[in-house]
């Protein structure tokens, strides 16, 4: 079983916030409105978090750009009385939109808060249609949605490169944030490949993870910066 | 039995609502129906534009109707758990208060229990639980504990009534098809006496662990995952202790309301309020235990993430909350309860009430801190419920009145039998019994 990941060079990240837009028109993200987003009310697949650290004038920002980890031992999965929430066998952890009853009880047991919920029913814009993606289902009022590694495009490559019975390549499965980033500073691939850069990267001596303590085993590995 | 004679009974003071139903109780009735309308228009504005008309947000995916669940499930250990014990224990200044202590269960726990529903945000999908339901998760560990609770004590509820139903039935008090079909037939033989006995014996015992699981298994909700300030194995009894108190709480509100109006002074004397009121203060002390346990361990560990939300409560946005909550569930219970000179009924009634409001406090205190304050430094945001929150949260409190007020127009909430039972046999059985404690005195000391 391949096992995706995400390497993500702190050094390279300058926050330009291009991989929250790729993604936003990527998957649907639905938009809600200035007012509704100050009360905490946005959704995001891919976020930045903006980290201040010092006082004036010894200040440092610094830019942390945070999917869904897609933990090995996922706690938001576990709570799901439904099964609306699972780890599939790509190893990434799915939303089953129509199933899920919106008790959000999975946002409440990730540690990340990565997880966002539809509280109101999604506003689209008139012409919506024309320019949404099609690979991605529209999700409705009352469920939760999070990143997906794209795995919509991981579904097209292997039936691709199964077709044409070869290997799949990694240049072949790349999400969306990963190709819009100007400074290469996210990488995306197979651990466990050792012809794929991120099994390299994620050895690097700056490597870590969010909160490796708690034992999730996210598959989302930073660099740290230096300076 | 017919009416007239029935007014001639020494207990047809506990008859009395159920026979002369006043214009009073119709107005009453008819105003909080309104108030309940009202606030079920308020859920339809739920239903219809999603729970964005609530308070909540990202990270503070929960909030009151969480609060309001853990908090009226709690008041249901009122009844069926001290009822149960009472019995067990063969208190025998139990007669007078099991009834109505069995009743907050029921209602209660149905309110309590309708709670998570309101919020979710796909009430459309709830079966959904029963076709994919997944036992590892600790929410369907809560859906069987309460479902299970709420059959055994509805049933522990009715059976103990059924010999007042054949009283009003036979008496032809009306509706006479709802006495008659609710008494399955009771005559008051031998023999249903002794199988009413075995079947409530059987249920008392049963139904005290049913109820500690209950709020267990609520704990483990918080418990089970990996938020700072919940992640804590004391949870649990930590849980079923805050239940308990709140209950006797309750129990007592309710036993004060219903004395003053229907005039039951003659069956709910002072020493059932010094009793309870006792109990009342042990309960205090240990739930102070457990809080005391609960912050002295994480402050002292002082990791750093639960030592933020403890601060959070002590001295940051949650101050207030949790000081009153201290006040409320420690500092004013325990003046009043253990001076004798304020131990009087309406002190009691004032140190109830602020438990009860104090037992809600705790409940918000818990859910809302720990997920204000995410491991990740997230964009903070407060939580404002909204009206429509507080209307919920209305409806919960005027359901619990509306549906005593209409128990108590149709069953007596006193229960007569066990009254009279305990007026004809108690003393004598207790004095019975308390022969046989006394140690067998011997002749000749050393030999037996
Ligand atoms: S980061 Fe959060 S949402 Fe993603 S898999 Fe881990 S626990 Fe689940």
């Amino acid at each position: 079983m391949p096992s995706w990941g995400m390497v993500i060079d702190l050094n390279k990240c300058t926050g330009c916030g291009a991989c929250v837009s790729a993604c936003r028109s990527e998957n649907n993200v639905p938009n809600v409105g200035p007012e509704q987003s100050q009360f905490g009310r946005s959704i995001f697949w891919m976020d930045i978090m903006e980290i201040v650290e010092g006082e004036y004038p010894d200040v440092r920002v610094q830019y942390i750009p945070r999917p869904c980890f897609h933990c090995d031992r996922p706690p938001c999965t576990k709570v799901c009385p439904v099964r609306a929430t699972y780890l599939n066998e790509e190893g990434l952890v799915a939303q089953i939109y129509h199933r899920c009853i919106g008790c959000r009880y999975c946002m409440v047991a990730c540690p990340y808060t990565v997880k966002s919920f539809n509280w109101y029913e999604p506003e689209r814009l008139e012409d919506f249609l024309q320019f949404r993606n099609p690979d991605v289902s529209l999700r409705m009022k009352g469920v939760v949605e999070k990143c997906s590694f794209c795995s919509h495009r991981l579904q097209k490559a292997r039936e691709q490169s199964e077709f044409e019975s070869r290997d799949m390549e990694e240049a072949e499965y790349q999400p969306a944030c990963v190709e819009a980033c100007p400074t290469s500073a996210i990488v995306f691939g197979d651990f466990e490949n050792e012809k794929h850069t991120v099994s390299r990267l994620r050895k690097s001596y700056r490597a870590f993870r969010m909160h490796e303590d708690l034992g999730t085993e996210p598959k989302v590995v930073y660099l740290s910066r230096e300076d | 039995m017919t009416l007239s004679e029935l007014r001639k009974d020494p207990d047809y003071a506990l008859f009395k609502p159920v026979v002369e139903k006043g214009r009073k109780a119709f107005i009453l009735g008819g105003f909080l129906f309104a108030v309940f309308l009202w606030t079920m228009y308020m859920y339809g504005t739920q239903l219809s534009s999603g729970l964005g008309v609530t308070g909540l947000n990202r990270p503070i995916s929960w909030g009151f109707y969480i609060v309001n669940f853990v908090f009226f499930i709690g008041i249901s250990h009122a009844g069926t758990l001290i009822s149960a014990i009472l019995r067990l224990s063969k208190a025998e200044w139990r007669r007078p208060i099991t009834r109505m202590a069995e009743v907050i269960t029921a209602i209660v726990l149905a309110i309590g229990g309708l709670h998570p529903i309101i919020d979710l945000g796909r009430p459309d999908r709830l079966l959904s639980i029963f076709y994919y339901g997944r036992l590892q998760s600790p929410l369907l560990w809560d859906v069987t504990a309460i479902t299970c609770y709420f059959a055994a004590s509805t049933v522990y509820l009715y059976l103990p009534m059924i010999p007042d139903i054949a009283i009003m039935r036979d008496m032809g008090v009306r509706p006479q098809w709802l006495y008659r079909f609710l008494s399955w037939g009771w005559t008051g033989t031998e023999r249903q006496k002794h199988c009413l006995d075995r079947a409530i014996t059987i249920l008392m015992v049963m139904v005290i662990p049913i109820a500690v699981s209950v709020h267990t298994v609520i704990s483990f909700i918080f418990s089970m995952t990996l938020q700072p300030g919940w992640h804590s194995t004391i949870f649990g009894p930590y849980f079923v202790v805050g239940a308990i108190y709140s209950g006797i709480a309750a129990i007592l509100i309710v036993m004060i309301v219903f004395r003053k109006v229907f005039h039951l002074e003659g069956y709910l004397k002072p020493i059932h309020f010094q009793y309870l009121g006792t109990l009342l203060l042990v309960m205090c002390a240990l739930w102070f235990y457990f809080t005391f346990a609960e912050y002295l361990t994480g402050t002292y560990g002082g990791e750093p993430h639960e030592m933020k939300i403890i601060l959070y409560k002590f001295a940051g946005g949650y101050w207030p909350v949790f000081w009153s909550m201290i006040l409320c569930n420690f500092v004013i219970p325990v003046i009043i309860l253990s001076n004798k000179k304020l131990k009087t009924i309406s002190g009691i009634f004032i140190a109830s009430f602020a438990v009860i409001i104090g037992m809600w406090l705790e409940r918000l205190n818990i859910v809302v801190p720990s997920l204000a304050n995410p491991l990740l430094r997230v964009p903070y945001q407060v939580y404002i419920p909204s009206l429509v929150e507080w209307a919920l949260f209305l409806a919960g409190v005027v359901a619990f009145v509306l549906a005593f007020l209409v128990f108590s127009k149709f069953f007596p909430v006193i229960s007569v039998w066990e009254i009279k039972e305990g007026r004809k046999e108690g003393i004598e059985v207790v004095k019975e019994r308390l022969a046989s404690y006394q140690p067998d005195i011997t002749t000749q000391p050393g030999k037996s």
